[in-house]
């Protein structure tokens, strides 16, 4: 076996064995209990009323822009993986360009501070 | 096919077993993590916790998943059929492969990849697709409403990890988990230089796993405990199972990134007879303490002062951190070749 596929066979392995045990138990759940549905049992919780209406309604859209600061930041993380491990071999040019590069995010950063993007009221 | 035995098949089995290995031990971990979670919070409130099945209630763990496991499965009626069955098995899923590069002694890894940590982390970040799945596909008010508030709060308080993850990086100049653990043998552990981010990653750690105090997700007088409201039986047990499995995995990647992973705490004779595994499931026990003494002890956060410690405290501070410690280890020449 190459190197390539002896590192990461055992992960294939563990993840297929992983979803295996996964299967295993909620098939062993679906096998060894008696399955009686009804309509009222199988029906959304609502706190004893029937549901109104479809749950999938409109949400708050700050869940949104979570998602959208989420990505900036976790794909500037991303960015940072590379430069961290090679830092001792691109040195003060390197290390210069990456805080010009954190500059301009933090420049982002405190526009939407200000903006109130990340007020929850 | 001499080739196909010797080169393919023996390796695999071998691999097998190996996972086994991994995998009983874990299982049983989560199972008695439980149960110490209850005994503790039983004893940190004057009662007694579980004691009446089996001796001092060890039996406890199995009575309960053997009473899920016989429960019935119930979807909801207005429910996606696949992605609510498919969410707790991938939430349980994930929470065990992310097992396969962990260190637990020298030399002691399942796969020992140079890309540990973006592993740990990739793995980390897909656990919010299964708590998302599980709230969209109920077709409920709470769970939708549980499973946006979890996905929204976990991926905030990933962006302050990742940094917190990448300052340990620049003391090691390597992602291999491995690697982490030897450079804090060189040197000393990284919890005395970082003592800040550890407490960031800790906090930050209960925030990722939906603990308490920031167990917003679950929120019982308002949400009715989220996301997984209209699971029963074996799926409700798995993504039970999941918060556990992360919890003791979130300890163990502290430990290795901050607490020396299986090193002994001192270098000389007594401690360095006890084998590295002992030190490694001792110092996650601790962490796994402390994070049950938290849920004893403080009130649960309100949404927006959980979002703003994440976005607000964390992010700027561990963003902060991380040019100081570049430029501290530049300045002093100390990176890492």
């Amino acid at each position: 076996m190459d190197a390539m596929l002896r590192e990461y066979l055992p992960i294939l392995i563990f993840l297929v064995i992983a979803i295996g045990v996964s299967t295993a138990f909620i098939g062993g759940a679906w096998l060894a209990a008696r399955q009686r549905p009804d309509i009222e049992k199988n029906s959304p919780y609502e706190c004893g009323f029937d549901a109104f209406d479809d749950a999938r309604a409109k949400f708050e859209v700050r869940y949104y822009l979570v998602g959208i600061l989420f990505i900036i930041f976790d794909l500037e993380v991303a960015f940072l993986f590379p430069w961290a491990v090679a830092l001792g071999k691109i040195g003060m040019y390197g290390f210069w360009s990456m805080v010009l590069f954190l500059a301009v995010l933090t420049v982002g950063f405190i526009y939407e501070w200000r903006k109130g993007a990340l007020e929850w009221e | 096919m001499d080739e196909f035995w010797s080169g393919y098949l023996w390796p695999a089995i071998l691999i097998v077993l190996e996972i086994a290995a991994i995998l009983v031990p874990l299982l049983i971990a989560i199972a008695y993590l439980t149960y110490a979670e209850r005994k503790v919070l039983g004893a940190m409130q004057l009662r007694k916790g579980p004691n009446v099945v089996g001796p001092f209630g060890l039996l406890q763990p199995f009575a309960d998943g053997l009473k899920l496991l016989l429960k019935e499965t119930v979807v909801p009626s207005g429910a996606s059929r696949a992605a609510f069955i498919v969410a707790p098995g991938l939430t349980f899923a994930l929470a065990l492969v992310a097992w396969a590069v962990i260190p637990f002694s020298e030399g002691w890894v399942l796969a020992n990849i140079n890309v540990g940590i973006l592993y740990l982390f990739a793995i980390s970040s897909m656990g919010v697709y299964g708590i998302i799945m599980a709230g969209w596909a109920s077709n409920s008010r709470y769970a939708f409403l549980g499973g946006l508030r979890s996905a929204a709060q976990m991926v905030s308080y990933e962006v302050s990890i990742g940094f917190v993850m990448i300052s340990v990086l620049l003391c090691v100049g390597s992602l291999n988990l491995t690697d982490i653990v030897h450079a804090q043998q060189r040197s000393i552990w990284f919890v005395i230089p970082h003592l800040p981010l550890f407490v960031i990653f800790f906090v930050s750690g209960l925030a990722e796993t939906n603990r308490s105090p920031f167990d917003l997700v679950e929120a019982e007088a308002e949400l009715v405990t989220g996301y997984n409201v209209e699971y029963s039986s074996i799926p409700f047990a798995l993504f039970f199972l999941g918060e556990y499995g992360n919890m003791i995995l979130m300890s163990a990647i502290i430990t290795i990134l901050f607490l020396g992973g299986w090193l002994p705490p001192l270098r000389y004779e007594p401690f360095t007879w006890v084998p590295g595994v002992i030190w490694l499931a001792l110092k996650i026990c601790v962490l796994l303490f402390g994070m049950i003494w938290v849920r004893a002890t403080f009130p649960r956060y309100r949404y927006d002062q959980l979002m703003r410690l994440g976005w607000k405290v964390f992010l700027p501070f561990s963003l902060f951190w991380l040019v100081l410690t570049a430029g501290v280890l530049e300045a002093t020449g100390w990176v890492p070749k």
